[in-house]
């Protein structure tokens, strides 16, 4: 079978399956041809591409609604959103764990599989990178979208000041604003130094003295010399070594942003790995997500192969028990401590006014992923397309739930409150979903959305074993 | 300017034929003056060219401490000395809480490093460089390899370009041509 054959020339045992036949000029080609290509994907017109230039137009509606909802927010201030006491945190804390969760299989999949030398990484790799740089971007926005006064977020930077004042470095905000600009800085660095070889082929293949003149200033030059590769790797593997720390410290951090307050439902210490289990859930979700309609629309079947989807969907499965574990430790915890306040948070979670959303989000990332037991239905494309974008929905609703239902019931029942997500509430968190669209919409124009170099190495180094 | 003799290119199909011709000459002439040119990182290239270790890992390291030193500084001088605030007689040093920050500077700093110190190494960003006039070199970020012998191994010596051209082909390259600067 050609299938076990390629399992069996692989590097590692199980690794690369791309479809048979492929030469390293062939996977060249094919992946620039998805940017360069004349009478390629791009230019053959509405009639061909209606579903593309359709995505293409709604979602930057999308962004023009976020930027005019920002100005908007910035001038009337957060009464926009439908928080008040004692819910002061509603859909924008919700909305940024969410989207940071979502950022972190990307530099998973890079980093930490490139550790592990798990050579299937590489089909899916790239653009895992640039959904986490674009999802982590997004994240970022939100904490600053609910600033009373946006203006004055870098006050969170420690710079030299006229007033001589410092940021409160015992704080875990500002330990946030240290995490996720660094994770983004290092996102981006990561993935640019992935593409610089592309970048050069690129360069290399177009045609048009503008795409030469763009790709090769973005390409810094680039030109293969054995030197270079050997700093090249060096360095990208540093990179993936500096970068694996760095996704779980960034959704600790997150999560101590929660876990330090001493809020019935915030408090609680399985929040750092049960957040970081989460953040790759929904992460991994989402890069099934993409990769399924990607495949499909662009042809990609030999490179992003069924036992891609597989082996995502093991993942997701591996990290829906684990939040499961994190949802049954929290239930645990609060019995077993006898603590007043959080028994009721927890009863409360189960029949309160938010609790149809506790089920919800229980059938979302516990039940449903139990599906992906079986072989059959992991490798039923249409099938795992449904189950991640519930995952993706179950995800959100479980943020939601940490931070406005802890919040709507704490200590002293004469402050109670609910809270109602109002109309602009909605509109950032569709829009900034528009945003993310829109931006891989554009990535996957612009720029090779399958890593060319690891492929050629891939083809080559797989090729050999035959030989040998 | 006067054009200069960069070297003379030999162009290889497989990277197995490339890494041949490297050891074949690299045993032949220890001191010659070689250059490769490879679409991916191709495993075993450097030992045959017998590079020195890159030294990105020792700069990544050396910022990745000074980052987490100076992060943790900052946070120290910020709470002790320069503003200090006493919060229930808690010790203004206190260093737990100062881990977070210090943690993610020494990785930001060591990224940095790690990225910065490859380019500067490699003299990039470089967008001229005289290789790229060598025949069909489009293709080395494609799937050929290049190799290419510089002149000036050997002090005073002659740089006899045919014979160079010759043991090129013969060691299996396809093609093979001359490159001025």
């Amino acid at each position: 079978m050609a299938e076990n054959d390629m399992d069996t020339t692989a590097v590692s045992a199980g690794t690369p399956v791309l479809g048979p036949g492929w030469t390293a000029g062939g996977v060249t080609d094919k992946i620039s041809h998805i940017v360069l290509g004349r009478g390629g994907p791009w230019t053959r017109g509405w009639k061909a591409h209606w579903r593309w230039r359709g995505a293409l137009l709604i979602s930057f509606s999308g962004v023009l609604v976020l930027l005019s909802a920002s100005a908007w927010l910035f001038m009337r201030g957060v009464g926009l959103f439908g928080v008040n006491m004692p819910v002061a945190w509603g859909f924008a804390l919700g909305n940024f764990v969410w989207w940071i969760g979502i950022g972190h299989a990307g530099t998973f999949i890079s980093a930490i599989l490139l550790l592990l030398r798990q050579r299937w990484r590489t089909s899916i790799n790239r653009y895992a990178e640039a959904m986490t740089l674009f999802a982590a971007g997004i994240a970022g926005l939100f904490p600053i979208f609910h600033l009373g006064r946006p203006w004055f977020a870098y006050w969170l930077l420690p710079y030299p000041n006229r007033m001589e004042l410092w940021p409160q470095w015992r704080s875990p905000l500002v330990w946030d604003i240290f995490a996720i600009s660094t994770y983004l800085l290092v996102s981006l660095l990561f993935w640019y130094v992935g593409l610089i070889p592309d970048l050069a082929s690129l360069r290399d293949k177009a045609r048009s003295r503008g795409k030469q003149l763009a790709y090769g200033l973005l390409a810094l030059g680039w030109r293969g010399d054995a030197r270079h590769w050997q700093r090249y790797e060096s360095a990208y593997l540093l990179l993936a070594g500096l970068a694996t720390p760095l996704v779980v410290s960034v959704h600790t951090v997150v999560s101590l942003d929660f876990a330090i307050g001493n809020t019935p439902g915030y408090h609680s210490t399985i929040f750092p790995p049960y957040f970081v289990a989460g953040a790759l859930f929904s992460g991994f979700a989402m890069v099934v997500t993409l990769a399924i309609p990607l495949r499909h629309y662009l042809n990609l079947r030999d490179f992003i192969t069924m036992r891609h989807l597989d082996l995502a969907a093991r993942v997701m499965l591996a990290c829906s028990l684990f939040v499961a574990y994190g949802y049954a430790s929290e239930i645990f915890t609060a019995y077993y401590s006898g603590d007043a306040y959080e028994i009721h948070m927890t009863q409360d979670r189960f029949t309160g006014v938010y609790a149809p959303v506790y089920w919800a989000y229980i059938c979302c990332n516990v039940l449903a992923p139990q599906i992906l037991w079986s072989r059959r239905m992991r490798r039923n494309v249409p099938a795992l397309l449904i189950i991640s974008l519930v995952i993706n929905a179950g995800m959100w609703m479980e943020r939601f739930l940490i931070v406005v239902q802890s919040l709507h019931q704490d200590f002293l029942p004469s402050s109670w409150g609910v809270f109602v997500p109002s109309f602009w509430d909605w509109v950032f968190l569709l829009s900034s979903i528009a945003l993310f669209v829109w931006l891989f919409l554009m990535f996957v124009r612009y720029l090779p959305l399958i890593s060319m170099a690891e492929m050629r190495g891939l083809v080559q180094e797989t090729s050999g074993e035959d030989v040998r | 300017m006067k054009p200069m003799l960069y070297g003379v290119v030999g162009r290889f199909e497989t990277p197995q034929a490339l890494l041949a011709a490297i050891r074949t000459l690299r045993e032949q002439e220890p001191g010659l003056r070689l250059e490769a040119y490879a679409p991916y990182a191709v495993e075993g290239l450097a030992e045959a060219l017998r590079l020195p270790p890159t030294r990105v890992p020792l700069i990544t390291l050396l910022a990745g401490i000074a980052g987490a030193l100076g992060g943790f500084f900052m946070q120290w001088y910020a709470a002790v000395v320069s503003f200090p605030v006493n919060i229930g007689g808690r010790p203004l040093d206190s260093w737990p809480m100062f881990i977070p920050v210090a943690f993610e500077m020494a990785i930001l700093c060591a990224a940095l490093a790690a990225v910065f110190g490859m380019l500067f190494a490699n003299g990039l960003p470089r967008l001229y460089h005289p290789i790229f006039n060598a025949p069909c070199f489009d293709l080395a970020t494609r799937d050929r390899y290049f190799l290419c012998v510089r002149p000036g191994s050997v002090k005073g010596a002659d740089f006899d370009v045919a014979r160079r051209l010759r043991q090129l082909s013969r060691l299996g390259a396809s093609d093979s041509g001359e490159v001025w600067s």
